[in-house]
């Protein structure tokens, strides 16, 4: 065992360190500063095109297509260096290279490679996922978005429908879309996989008022949007193992976040206790956070064996789902300790007091881990059956047409 | 980065999983209750034979020389079996204090035995109620006064490294007219405690200063990875009991009330073998982040036994009280493990303090 770098994973650090000294300062986010969406939108272009000319995009996508194939280690060591700058990221960037990448690379065709994936590399292109519904999000194969085939004999799509919480769909230019082609199928089996320009005529965007005040997220309406066949990612009916594919990248993913008890202790260190001391100085505090710590660094490792097992070419599976459910609770219970701990100081900040605004921020953020990416239900329910091997949850609709069900 | 055992290590942990099915089964766990033994004898000379209980002693005084992780896959494997060996008290705690903090002359006198099984040892830390390393016994002029209780497998010792009076140790050896040992009810059934009380009883120092610290943060490593063991093994244990139990025409297991419990007891149970890994590498090879490794080693551990021992009886419903059951023996084991070496808010102020600027402040 061995918890630092081999001497190939140091040089590839330094390698990566070198790079990101001389080129990361120039696109830099200024923290605390708010940009307009569309700025930093192409500001995410930008640092794109410089990970591409500097050759640090694709870093375990297949050479062949025009990724450096490296390894997932590496990968993880490139992000961790990049991660010590406020650069600017976001679904804007991850969804075209972790979600719509890999789906087109394994389910679509060579033109569909030519055409998409090197212009994401590039960040020419990016992305948004059009999946959920308003009554399909956990429950995604009950989704009632339809195409049909134009009955001008072109091949073409017309797509009818309402997706949810597609991310930044207002600002990127294509989005990866599942929809239903044959309802007269089970659920999981008559959905096919699209890309589809977000200019097309039909489709629009509306910003969902969420309640952390933003809107990043969208809802997106499509109305007889026409879609060409060549657009179709994947056979007909392949649409449910496209969306296995586009998961898997988006479950490896999440969890890395900013969330660290380290600037809690120093909010408790930075709140009275009324007996001259600080709120770290509290018992029931002190012991809430630590085991909040000792999780946070279990996570930690925990990561450090999934990376282990990938690097030997071993699949972790739903074992990755544990440390985003460990870390979407840990970061709800954390917050609103902090929120408690401050009194009533914590309920309304008096101005200049950004370290309230953040915890309250999160404590509001925190809700939504718990749900995306996997809802805590979910993953406690694929960790029972995949890992522990428990049965199955009764599914009444799995093998009747989909049109029979109720909606 | 490779962070995960060597081969040679899994391969150490399968044998004494081996050894430990062969000969430590829960009706063996049974017969020594009604027996009323202190331990499990036979099972203590195999793990002597097979080289276990001088893992990590060192070459020169007759033990292997391994290391941590070594130690580590050991106590998985004991605390998955919920075995009554004192492994704890005569290898983790009471040899590695001698190795720590004695004399050669003390190195070379017990650590030998204790690695071929010829003779036991303990750590006599606590003193009645309250904080569990308490320094009221004192050693002068190589007399030991005062009282330690509770003393884990006591009766069975040899000798006692007992701390004293300053922070330091001293060596015991226990069949002396000047030591009186009282056997105490102990709630963990397989792990005896007693009360040791000196009166001027002959000692020897131990020269070695301010190795307590050390001691218990390696210790507390390796109770993080019993405490994996056992609650991989309650785990699994409910998981079983679940998927054969039927419930309204279908197997108990089916209910997300029972799979989502025990997907949160497997979540802990992960996170603090995480833990386990990280502390028994850093007690190895990076010495200055063992304080902080060991203290979170020692919370996730206690944090996940407590929920699989509880959960375990829980799912088993009714059965689980009885005594033909297997439950119970984790369920009283859990309490013994979560208070010895200091419980849950003395490893968190360790956590904290092992932070920059989270030190305690107010008096």
């Amino acid at each position: 065992m061995d918890f630092n770098d081999s001497s190939e994973e140091a040089a590839f650090r330094s390698q990566a360190r070198d790079w990101l000294a001389a080129h990361a300062p120039a696109h830099e986010l200024t923290p605390g500063e708010k940009i307009p969406d569309t700025e930093e939108a192409d500001r995410g272009r930008a640092w794109m095109r410089a990970l591409y000319e500097g050759g640090w995009s694709g870093l375990t996508f297949p050479k062949a297509l025009g990724g450096r194939g490296l390894s997932g280690a590496e990968a993880v060591i490139f992000a961790e260096e990049e991660g010590k700058y406020h650069l600017p990221k976001g679904p804007f960037t991850s969804i075209g290279t972790g979600m719509a990448l890999p789906v087109i690379a394994k389910h679509g065709t060579d033109a569909q490679r030519a055409r998409f994936i090197e212009a994401t590399l590039k960040g020419d292109l990016t992305w948004c996922q059009l999946f959920s519904e308003p009554a399909a999000g956990s429950d995604l194969a009950a989704l009632r978005t339809k195409a049909v085939r134009a009955d001008d004999g072109s091949g073409d799509w017309i797509v009818n429908g309402q997706k949810v919480w597609s991310s930044w769909a207002h600002l990127t230019d294509w989005g990866i879309l599942v929809v239903r082609t044959d309802p007269t199928l089970p659920k999981h089996k008559g959905l096919t996989f699209f890309v589809v320009d977000m200019k097309t005529p039909g489709i629009e965007t509306r910003p969902i008022r969420q309640i952390s005040g933003a809107s990043e997220f969208n809802e997106t309406f499509l109305t007889d949007v026409r879609i060409p066949d060549a657009n179709r990612i994947g056979a007909e009916g392949e649409g449910w193992a496209c969306c296995m594919t586009v998961l898997m990248g988006e479950r490896l993913g999440s969890g890395a976040h900013r969330s660290g008890i380290g600037p809690l202790l120093d909010y408790a260190a930075a709140t009275p206790d009324g007996h001259g001391g600080t709120m770290l100085d509290d018992r029931a505090v002190r012991q809430q956070l630590a085991e909040a710590l000792a999780d946070e660094q279990g996570e930690r490792f925990f990561q450090a064996r999934l990376r282990t097992m990938v690097s030997k070419g071993e699949n972790p599976g739903a074992l990755a789902g544990m440390v985003k459910l460990a870390y979407a609770g840990r970061y709800q219970k954390t917050n609103g300790l902090a929120l408690e701990l401050r009194g009533l100081a914590g309920i309304a900040p008096e101005a200049g007091d950004t370290a309230t605004g953040d915890v309250q921020y999160d404590y509001i953020y925190s809700t939504v881990m718990r749900i995306a990416g996997g809802a805590d239900e979910v993953l406690r329910n694929q960790i029972a059956e995949r890992v522990l091997g428990m049965p199955g949850e009764v599914r009444m609709d799995k093998d009747v047409p989909f049109e029979t069900l109720k909606g | 980065m490779n962070f995960d055992l060597s081969d040679e290590q899994k391969m150490l942990g399968e044998q004494a999983r081996s050894l430990l099915a062969d000969m430590s089964s829960f009706d063996r766990l049974r017969t020594l209750i009604d027996s009323g033994v202190e331990w499990d004898e036979p099972l203590w000379r195999a793990l002597a034979d097979m080289g276990f209980l001088g893992a990590a002693i060192p070459e020169e005084q007759g033990g292997l020389g391994l290391g941590a992780l070594d130690l580590g896959v050991i106590m998985e494997a004991l605390g998955a079996a919920n075995a009554a060996v004192p492994f704890m008290s005569s290898i983790i705690l009471g040899a590695e204090a001698i190795r720590l903090a004695g004399s050669e002359a003390q190195k070379a006198a017990w650590l030998p035995k204790l690695a071929s099984g010829d003779a036991l040892a303990t750590f006599a830390y606590a003193e009645g109620p309250g904080p569990v390393f308490a320094t009221g016994a004192s050693l002068a002029g190589g007399r030991l006064s005062g009282s330690k209780s509770p003393v884990a497998d006591a009766g069975i010792a040899d000798i006692a490294v007992v701390l004293v009076a300053g922070g330091s140790f001293a060596l015991v050896e226990l069949d002396q007219p000047g030591v009186t040992r009282t056997k105490l009810d102990s709630f963990d059934q397989l792990r005896p405690h007693y009360r040791l009380d000196f009166a001027d009883a002959v000692a020897e120092a131990m020269p070695g200063a301010g190795k307590l610290d050390r001691l218990i943060d390696h210790a507390a490593v390796l109770a993080a990875f019993e405490a994996v063991g056992a609650s991989d093994a309650c785990l699994r244990m409910a998981r079983d009991y679940a998927m054969e139990r039927q419930m309204f025409g279908r197997p108990l297991a089916g209910y997300q009330a029972i799979k989502h419990k025990l997907s949160d007891v497997a979540v802990a149970t992960e996170l603090a073998r995480s833990n386990a890994y990280f502390g028994g590498w850093a007690a190895e090879s990076s010495p200055d982040d063992l304080p902080a490794a060991a203290a979170a080693a020692r919370l996730s551990g206690i944090k996940c036994f407590e929920l699989a021992a509880r959960e375990n009886l829980q799912v088993h419903g009714g059965i689980g009280y009885t005594f033909e059951a297997n439950c119970h023996f984790y369920y009283r084991r859990e309490r013994m493990l979560s208070v010895h070496l200091g419980n849950r808010g003395f490893w968190a102020d360790r956590l904290l303090n092992a932070q920059p600027g989270s030190q305690v402040k107010a008096a």
